[in-house]
């Protein structure tokens, strides 16, 4: 039984982090009757542990309200939550693709992020109808009338009837409900009996159900035990199971025109059922497959080794389950001569690194050592071919570089005045160019051009430590832009160690150099003998430090009752010293590399 | 053929604790001496049955501060040890004291003691106060004049590398010491122990510990100037004017010999892994609970765990180790690649089987210890 078009509304939440996206999905779901007051865990939508604990949406997920409108009919609204944060602006791309309309939600009293910009401006791109939602107006610092003119000062869109909410009381989620009836578009209405047509948005992997895809219904009826056909992968599966979601799974005879729901059909790898994919029938494809979407690139890469050599295996084995599940994480063996064997792994952005970190070490167990994030940089070759460079490591001997090129992107910067001075400090020092310094309000709106090599090093950390936090910050790719890029080496005691090397801007290179020398300097353990901290290009050093000699170590007293108390030291530094990684004559404990790589540049 | 064999008495009681102290102290306000001293009788009584018939090389009162027994629970101690184990012909029988009880050195000599080493940390009335020590530099002067008048053998301890105390502070006081012409000095660096009142006011930065480099200077200066005065370190810490005034117990350590202990939180060591065991034992560790029951806990050192600290404390001897006998009493050996890294780098010298530490190796003898001892599995 399918439902009829004019009573669907398909839509999602914009939100900044923070500003109640969550919450309002909880309430919706509420509201409706999907779950019980009882059922309702906190923010079900993001099932992940990570997901609750960070309060982002990384995978978007979907759920199915029946409303009954004051008009006295029977609705479907189907809610796709998108991941807010930038890193996932692919997966938020093709989750607004799928609906027709948004909420807007912006904190009442906090305004609009750099963040809601950007997905905002995704939502218009899709042609979405977007009702604003005033969430925390109850809140004492709420001022509503000055955020409507902040929406239509810096987004451009009529905020004149927002609807002014609390998700955490309840307060008017009922006109919400309203509005999404009202205001937002049904979908249109294809022909249910046409040859299947349905985008795939989403899938992810099920421990019992294999792949699980979530699928947009365009034309035609998706049934359980039908034979359907991905037309990208050019491989059919039989449908095992037809359903939704309210928001637990619950199955249903069939999906038609205008409907959200899930597939299921013994597909083992998530990388089979690839996202923007079109869904037809074996039997009777359609002729119009729908225009998809191109992969997500790996745009951040580091390496990941595990502190534990033995624990390599476990590694691997925790990667390859990963990737199961993530299509736009990428890996592949790495070898080095400071940490091991290990992986080079390439991410969407610096949270999407930061999560599968999290994840390997939270849910597989695994300790993990990750290596400073490094950009994909683009050389042309003086014999004209291109190459594109992952690893600082695998930098080809520079006479055979004709130019080296580095991906820049566009920064979208929310800053209250008082700061302002120091963000563009911090925007200038990481070589960008401003392209737009408007006002709304008591905050500016800053655009820059940076190179996204500056900005995964610490831009993020030092944007917050210089505004104590009020900063929002969002980005997006414009392109590769030539640079004078070297590759900068850290020798210690003369020995290069691969793990510590890097490409930047030779501006920069002296400063970066002179940070990493000084901070080995104080992580390394001193030896017997005097060593020198190195930072070099190609052979020229150009930052140096020296680690002064231990000069003693031995114990003043040492009796009968010390026997077994220095014999179980001795044992302790025994083990300590396999944790040791070591460069000629130097040891260098795993510890030190970890705290290396998490520098700042003050 | 059996190992010499020592006596340690553990005393825990002290007047006052002191701040840098981590051993097994109690305060002595009321203690009562006489079940302790029973206790200990009956903990000795026991090693006897334990061990069979074995003569005494060596008695050691240690603690705490031994110089607070009554000099006839000391005499009862010796009588005991020498009718349950008999003591060799001209046994060592020392007594660690402490200055404020100089007039009872006499009576301690009558007891059967014949060597005293004197806890004199410092020869300047702030830094004894810095210390936390009861007695005032007169008073130490007092009790070393005293103990030369009655002792053949007097040692005197010293702290060094005190907060605030700069290099030419304690070559002043080194040599101030070196004069009174003792056969024996212990010279420690101060150090900051996990626990200790110091180690806390340190963190807090209440005191602020001498750093590596003035340590280690004040270390050579302390090697270098004993050996001018002929009292050259014959251990890490321990300078003695030719062998007869060195501690024959505390070499019974360095040695991997045997040593037994009576007394709360005594520990004790004897046999050879490679003939029928070694042993391991430690007492009781509260006095309250060592007098109710002076029972001890047994634990079998292996031959890796015995190699270990043969290595760790033969090579704090002037002597050295002796890498034959190190294998015929464990079957292990140091680690090769260690000992010729070590070499190459002057810091050991390798000659007939005995591997000794240079002048400069022995500023990193507990490195080297760490390489050179073998490794478990």
């Amino acid at each position: 039984m399918t439902t009829d078009p004019k009573r669907i509304r398909n839509f999602s939440i914009v939100a900044h982090i923070d500003h109640g996206k969550s919450t309002l999905a909880d309430r919706l779901i509420q509201t409706t009757g999907g779950l019980s007051a009882r059922e309702m865990k906190e923010q079900v939508l993001d099932s992940m542990e990570l997901e609750r604990e960070r309060g982002i949406t990384i995978k978007a997920q979907t759920v199915r309200l029946d409303y009954t409108a004051q008009d006295g009919e029977h609705y479907v609204l189907n809610l796709i939550d998108t991941p807010g944060h930038v890193d996932f602006a692919y997966e938020v791309n093709r989750s607004l693709f799928a609906c027709e309309g948004s909420l807007l939600v912006v904190d009442a009293a906090q305004g609009v992020e750099a963040q809601t910009l950007a997905n905002v401006y995704q939502a218009i791109e899709v042609d979405h109808e977007i009702v604003p939602v005033l969430n925390k107006i109850d809140l004492p610092a709420a001022e509503p009338e000055r955020v409507k003119a902040q929406i239509e000062d810096v987004i451009g869109i009529d905020a004149s009837d927002a609807v002014e909410i609390s998700a955490k009381t309840g307060l008017n989620i009922d006109q919400v409900l309203e509005a999404i009836v009202k205001r937002l578009p049904p979908p249109e209405a294809g022909d249910p009996n046409a040859p299947l047509k349905a985008l795939l948005v989403d899938s992810w992997y099920d421990t019992y159900l294999g792949v699980i895809c979530l699928v947009r219904i365009y034309e035609g009826t998706l049934r359980k035990g039908m034979k359907v056909r991905l037309m990208g992968a050019k491989a059919s599966y039989g449908v095992d199971g037809v359903g939704v979601f309210r928001p637990t799974k619950e199955s249903v005879d069939s999906l038609g025109p205008g409907e959200l729901g899930f597939l299921n059909a013994s597909i083992k790898q998530v990388r089979d059922a690839r996202v923007g994919d079109t869904v037809t029938e074996e039997k009777r494809p359609t002729d119009k497959p729908l225009p998809g979407f191109k992969p997500a690139q790996p745009v951040v890469f580091c390496g990941m080794f595990p502190v534990d050599a033995a624990d390599f295996e476990d590694m691997r084995d925790a990667v390859e389950r990963l990737a199961l599940n993530d299509a736009s994480f990428s890996y592949e063996m790495e070898t080095s001569a400071a940490l091991g064997f290990g992986f080079r792994c390439g991410f969407l952005g610096l949270l999407h690194l930061e999560v599968i970190r999290e994840r390997l070490e939270r849910e597989y167990d695994v300790d993990l050592i990750t290596t400073a994030p490094s950009v994909v940089y683009e050389l042309t070759m003086t014999d004209g071919s291109m190459q594109e460079l992952h690893n600082p490591a695998d930098m080809p001997d520079v006479v055979k570089i004709d130019e080296i090129a580095e991906p820049w992107i566009k920064a979208t910067i929310l800053v209250p005045d008082e700061y302002l001075g120091a963000v563009l400090k911090l925007c200038e020092d990481r070589r960008g160019i401003q392209q737009e310094l408007t006002y709304a309000g008591s905050r500016a709106m800053l655009v820059y051009e940076l190179p996204l090599n500056e900005v995964v090093f610490d831009f993020y950390d030092r944007l917050k430590s210089v505004t104590k936090g009020y900063a929002s910050f969002d980005y997006q790719f414009i392109d590769h832009r030539a640079g004078d890029l070297v590759k900068m080496s850290i020798l210690v005691n003369d020995e290069p160690v691969d793990a510590l090397s890097m490409i930047v801007h030779r501006a920069r290179a002296q400063g970066r150099g002179r940070a990493m020398c000084e901070k080995l300097k104080d992580l390394i353990p001193r030896h017997m003998f005097k060593i020198p901290i190195q930072a070099a290009i190609g052979g020229k050093v150009i930052a140096r430090e020296t680690l002064s000699a231990m000069r003693k170590d031995v114990t003043a007293k040492c009796y009968g009752g010390d026997a077994t108390r220095k014999r179980k030291l001795l044992d302790k530094q025994k083990a300590g010293k396999k944790r040791m990684r070591q460069f000629g004559k130097v040891e260098i404990p795993q510890e030190a590399f970890i705290a290396a790589l998490k520098m700042d540049d003050d | 053929m059996t190992s010499p064999l020592g006596l340690y008495i553990h005393w825990p009681y002290c007047a006052r604790i002191c701040p840098y102290c981590d051993f097994n102290v109690y305060r002595a306000r009321g203690a009562e001496s006489a079940p302790l001293v029973a206790a200990m009788l009956a903990d000795l009584k026991a090693w006897r049955e334990r061990l069979g018939p074995r003569r005494l090389v060596s008695l050691h009162f240690g603690g705490g501060t031994p110089s607070l027994m009554e000099p006839e629970d000391i005499a009862r101690i010796i009588a005991a040890a020498d009718d349950l184990f008999g003591l060799v012909a001209g046994a060592e029988i020392g007594l660690e004291a402490n200055p404020m009880e100089v007039a009872r050195f006499a009576g301690i000599k009558a007891a059967g003691v014949e060597r005293l080493s004197i806890g004199i940390q410092a020869l300047n009335d702030h830094d004894l106060n810095v210390l936390g020590r009861d007695h005032g530099r007169a008073a130490a002067i007092k009790a070393v004049e005293t103990a030369q008048s009655l002792f053949e053998r007097v040692s005197a301890d010293f702290i060094y590398a005190r907060p605030g105390q700069s290099l030419r502070d304690w070559q002043g006081e080194w040599q101030e010491a070196l004069s009174w012409g003792l056969g024996h000095y212990s010279c420690y660096q101060l150090t900051y122990e996990p626990g200790t009142a110091f180690t806390k006011k340190a963190e807090r930065g209440a005191i602020v510990p001498a750093d590596d480099d003035l340590t280690a200077d004040m270390f050579t200066l302390t090697q270098d100037l004993g050996a001018a005065h002929g009292l050259a370190a014959y251990e890490i810490s321990n300078h003695a004017r030719g062998d007869d005034q060195r501690s024959r117990h505390n070499q019974l350590y360095w040695t991997g010999a045997d040593w037994i202990g009576i007394g709360p939180g005594a520990h004790s060591r004897w046999g050879r892994p490679l003939y029928g065991g070694r042993q391991g034992a430690s007492a009781v560790l509260t006095p309250g609970g060592y007098i109710k029951g002076p029972s001890q806990t047994f634990e079998a050192v292996t031959a890796l765990e015995d190699a270990q600290e043969r290595i760790l404390m033969g090579l704090r001897l002037k002597e050295g180790l002796n890498r034959a006998s190190l294998r015929a009493a464990t079957g292990h050996d140091v680690d090769p690649e260690a000992l010729a890294r070590f070499i190459a780098q002057k810091l050991l010298i390798d000659q007939d089987e005995t591997v000794r530490l240079t002048p400069q190796g022995r500023l990193y003898a507990d490195r080297l210890a760490m390489e050179l001892a073998p490794a478990g599995d």
